[in-house]
Parts: C-alpha cells; structure tokens; sequence
C-alpha cells in the first residue's frame, strides 16, 4: 500500500512539472529574449543570454508611445469598470429589492447578453459607434463594454444583494430610510466582496481586449497597449527579440495585478460555479 | 455619518419632491434606465441592425442601406436578399472557418475540459506546493490572447523558437514552420487554446471539488472504495454543476475565438486558419461589406443563441436538484 502509494505520487509530481514547464518555458523564453540580439536569438532561444542587453527595453521604456498605450489601456479599463459596477448594481439592487411589473421579463431581457457570441454584432455597433461621433475616442470601446459587462454583473450582484438579510431592510424602512438611501448606506458599503470580484474581471476582460479596440480606433495616439504590440510586431517584423522585449514589459503589470487580485479571482469563478 | 448622509440627501430629496410616485417607484425610474439604456443601444440594437442589414449589399456610407441618398437618387445600399448568405455558404474560406470553430469547440471540450479535471483532481487539495502549480496554470488565462499570440508565434517559428530546436534535435534538413503549413497553422492555434484557457476551468473544478464534503470521501475510503472509484462513483458526480457550467463557458468562448488568431496566422496560409469571427472580421469588417459581416454575424448568433437555449433547457436543467 506504502510503496503504491509512492509511484502514484511520483507520477503525479511529473505530471504537473511537465505541464508547469509547458507554461514556464515559454513565458521565460520571453522575459530572456528581450535581453538577447537577433542573432543570438536564432542560435539559443531558449538559454541564458551571454551578454545581458538591456538596449531594447531601454528603448522601449524610453518610447512615449509605450507610455501612451499602457496609459490609455488603463483609463479604458478604469471607466469600464466604474460604470459597469455602478449600472449594473444598480440594476441588479433594483430587480433584488422590488418585484414590480415585468421584473422578471426585463431581467431576463438583459441575461439574454449572457448567451450572446458578442462578436456576431461587431459591424452594425461599429456603425452605431461612428454615428454616435465617437470613434477614436475612449468611449466606443468603453460604453459598448459596459453593455457586454451588464449581463454578467447584474446575475452576481443580484444573488449577492437578494442574499442580504432582508430583516435589515424592514429595519431600516421602519427608520425611515428611502430604497435610493438603503442602497447607498447599506448594500454597497455589505457588498464590496462581489464588488472586488467583478471589478477584477471586467478589468482583465478590459485590458486584454484587442476586438473592440481595432475596430473603434484608429489613431495611434489612442491606441491602447495590445494595439501598440501588433503594431510594433508589425513594424520590427525581422526582430522578434524587440516585440518579446515589448511582450514582457506589458507582462509586468498583468502578473503583478493578478497577484494582487488573485484572491478576488478565485471568489468569482467560486461564485459561478456554486451559483448555477 | 448619519448626519452628513442627510446634508447629501436634502437636495435630492427636493428635486423629486414635485414628483408625484412612490419611494419605491422612484428608485426604479433612477435605477433601472441606465442599465437597460446602455445595454439596448450597445449589445440588443446591433444584434437586430444585422438582422435587417444581411440581406443588403452596402459599404457602411450613409445612415441605412435602405435610405436615399439625395445626391443619386438611388438608396444607399442594394437589396440582395439571400445572396450573401449563398455567398457564405459557397465561400472555401468560410467553410474552412466554420470547420475550424467547430473543431476549436471539440477540442475545448474533448482535450481542454478533461485535462483541467484531472489537473484539479491533483491539485485540488489544500497545500502549499499546489498553492503554487495552481497559480502557474492559471497564468495563461490571464494574459491577454494577443501577447500570448505574439509568444507562441515565436515559439513556433522556425527561424527562432522551439520548431528551430526541435527540428535541430531530430536532424531534419530544414526547419519547421507550423504557422505557414496547412494542417498545421490552425492545429497550433488549438493547441495554444488549450494551453491557454485549461486553466481556468481547473480552477472551477477545483472550487467545485473543495465543496465535497471531506467525510463522504473519507466514509467511502473506509468502507474500500480505491481512488479511481472514489473519482468516477463520488467526486464527478458532484462535480457535474460545476462541469456544466465549464461547458458552457467553453462552447460560448470557442465560438468567439479571435485575438489568438491574428497575432499567430492571421487567418493564414491561403485562408485556412480563420475562425468565424476572423473571417467577419477580414471579409466584412476590412472589406467594408456591412451587409456581408452582417450575415455572418447573424450565423454566428443563431448558432450562439441555439446552443445556449438548448444547453440551458436540457444539461442545465437536469443538473440542478
């Protein structure tokens, strides 16, 4: 029994190091090639560097347009994220607090946004977003973001805030406290757990997105920072070493904000799958 | 607090005074219209524009391809009624890009899926060693498909990465180059799917599998159950919420493939490599042939909304208790 139990953990520890190496190698491989010429590249892609070339980061740090993306990536997904929890818990307070006439069919009518391959509508919402007079600004890719968002949001804010202890409510209607103000004073201030936790997602979601933002903008000055890596890919087509120093530079922030948030991250997809 | 709260309510309070409905009501004319606002005119309206504009042929130019243009007198767009979609059906290249979608689903559901169970079930347990190997394998995830497209080009380029290596090592004359070969360039961006999202739907079941109650498998252990009995009499069919709510995900997000597509082949070679939403995106959104993207986009949501409803209707409904 002792010795079985052995060789099965044996194998399991290999299974995971073969798969963790299938994840590692290539992203160090990244990180390492930044540092390394073209030529060294092609003999050893996957080593040390010989001589550890901090030029093409340099560059690539010292590049105001690098700046720029990074800049407006974040200011997109900030808004994003700011109106999506407010809409949405909004929304979502509404239909947990109220049955009024045609909850149910307005809440189904916005969960319809969960079954939706969003990209199918990417021609006419471009159209909508050019008359609109928005194009080339942070807002068409924000506000079409946000409506994608809703859906998502307002089923989890919903179970959250319908999971409150209703006797609070009756307490404090007996005090005299408005629905508009019970919001306000009490489930927002109870409900930052499922704040953070959406937040987090509709920001990676945000961040991450290369869809929207290549149809919505055109100018390079709006660009944002998964723009800029094609476009820089594009540019240095023979030098994979510069597009791996600029793929490693935009790692940074997503690896150190994951870390941060990787608690919250964990919750969410908890959420999801007790939920349904 | 309580006293500052009631300085910031007294103007609101006025302002709606003159209105004459109830608390409860005026919550919902506050509460409810910007939400359904944002997502009628962003997420519903150009679900239905493309609807009304596939049957059209039209470059995007003026406000509807069924308005007049005053300067020629004609409308702006030309009725062609079935014809884009006979197009479509026609076009090799968005056969190949339906085949493709589809087997991204498969593979999604056939290798990913499968993979990410039985890397939760070795991991799922509390402990400091798969504290850290469940953090790598959630890292793809959270890396955008673009970089992760930029990196894995370079692993599979044969001038450079891994193909060069492999190649070297097993003394073939020439290198590979997976993303410029047939079969090849779109089994890659499978691969990298795999890689990439297994991942996250680990970590719904692992999740899924913390919820088991520790003295049901202890109980079963004691009364002889060996572990894989312990796996497929226990542990998966309490796992079959989480399960169905990881295929979902899974179908709903392979459909939509497109981010990992144009950094790794965009579309390439000879056109073979697309996904649907690529193909929307290079045959009607490039091209600027609203009507044609439009009725793509209209096969891609009934394809959507088909699975969805019938997933929700059947799996989903069975599965709950």
């Amino acid at each position: 029994m002792n010795r079985l139990f052995t060789w099965g953990s044996a194998a399991r520890i290999i299974a995971l190091l073969i798969v963790s190496a299938l994840i590692v190698i290539p992203l160090l491989a990244t990180v390492l090639g930044g540092f390394k010429t073209s030529g060294e590249l092609r003999v050893a892609p996957f080593g040390l560097p010989q001589v550890w070339r901090t030029e093409f980061y340099g560059e690539i740090f010292a590049d105001p347009f690098f700046w720029r993306y990074l800049w407006n990536s974040l200011v997109i997904s900030l808004v994003t994220v700011g109106l999506t929890l407010i809409l949405g818990s909004m929304a979502a307070y509404a239909f947990a607090q109220v049955r009024f006439f045609g909850s149910q069919f307005l809440f189904s009518y916005l969960l319809l946004g969960l079954m939706f391959p969003f990209a199918a509508a990417i021609m006419p919402l471009f159209l909508i977003v050019r008359d609109f007079g928005l194009l080339d600004t942070p807002w068409g890719v924000i506000l079409p973001q946000v409506g994608f968002g809703l859906a998502f949001s307002i089923m989890f804010f919903r179970t959250f805030f319908s999971q409150l202890p209703a006797e609070l409510f009756e307490a404090a209607r007996v005090d005299g406290c408005s629905y508009v103000g019970f919001y306000f004073r009490f489930t927002l201030p109870l409900s930052t757990p499922i704040l953070a936790t959406i937040a987090v997602f509709i920001f990676v979601q945000s961040w991450n997105n290369y869809l929207l933002p290549l149809i919505m903008l055109n100018d390079r000055s709006g660009y944002t920072w998964t723009l800029g890596a094609m476009d820089y890919r594009g540019e240095y087509t023979a030098d994979w070493n510069r597009t791996l120093a600029f793929v490693s530079a935009t790692l940074a922030p997503a690896v150190i904000f994951f870390l941060a948030a990787q608690k919250y991250i964990v919750a969410g997809l908890t959420g999801g799958a007790v939920k349904e | 607090m309580a006293v500052n709260d009631g300085i910031a309510q007294a103007p609101r309070r006025s302002a709606w005074r003159y209105v004459p409905v109830s608390d409860r009501t005026r919550m919902l004319l506050i509460f409810l219209p910007p939400a359904v606002l944002v997502f009628s005119i962003f997420v519903i309206l150009p679900m239905v524009q493309a609807g009304f504009f596939a049957p059209y042929k039209w470059s995007g130019y003026g406000p509807a391809p069924w308005a007049m243009n005053e300067a020629t007198g004609n409308p702006f767009g030309q009725w062609v009624g079935a014809r884009n979609f006979d197009r479509m059906a026609g076009h090799s290249a968005f056969q190949a890009a339906a085949t493709n979608t589809a087997m991204v689903v498969g593979v999604s559901l056939l290798i990913q899926l499968p993979l990410a169970l039985a890397m939760a079930l070795l991991i799922y347990r509390k402990s400091y060693a798969n504290t850290v190997f469940r953090l790598i394998f959630f890292v793809p995830y959270i890396l955008a498909e673009v970089a992760t497209g930029l990196i894995w080009s370079f692993v599979l380029d044969g001038n450079y990465g891994l193909s060069r290596y492999a190649s070297d090592l097993m003394g073939l004359g020439k290198a590979l180059f997976p993303l410029a070969e047939k079969p090849w360039a779109f089994y890659s961006i499978l691969g990298v799917i795999v890689w990439k999202y297994f991942g996250f739907h680990m970590m719904i079941y692992i999740a899924g599998l913390q919820s088991i109650p520790r003295e049901l498998l202890e109980s079963a252990r004691i009364d002889g159950a060996k572990p894989l009995q312990r796996v497929i009499y226990i542990k998966l069919p309490l796992l079959w919420p989480a399960i169905t709510v990881s295929v979902f995900y899974a179908v709903l997000g392979g459909l939509q493939v497109f981010d990992l597509v144009m950094p790794m082949t965009a579309g390439g070679p000879s056109n073979s490599s697309h996904t649907l939403v690529s193909y929307l995106y290079i045959f009607g959104f490039i091209r600027l042939d609203v009507g044609y993207g439009s009725a793509v986009g209209v096969f891609l949501f009934c394809v959507g909304v088909i699975f969805a409803f019938a997933y929700r209707n059947t799996v989903q409904r069975e599965g709950r208790p």
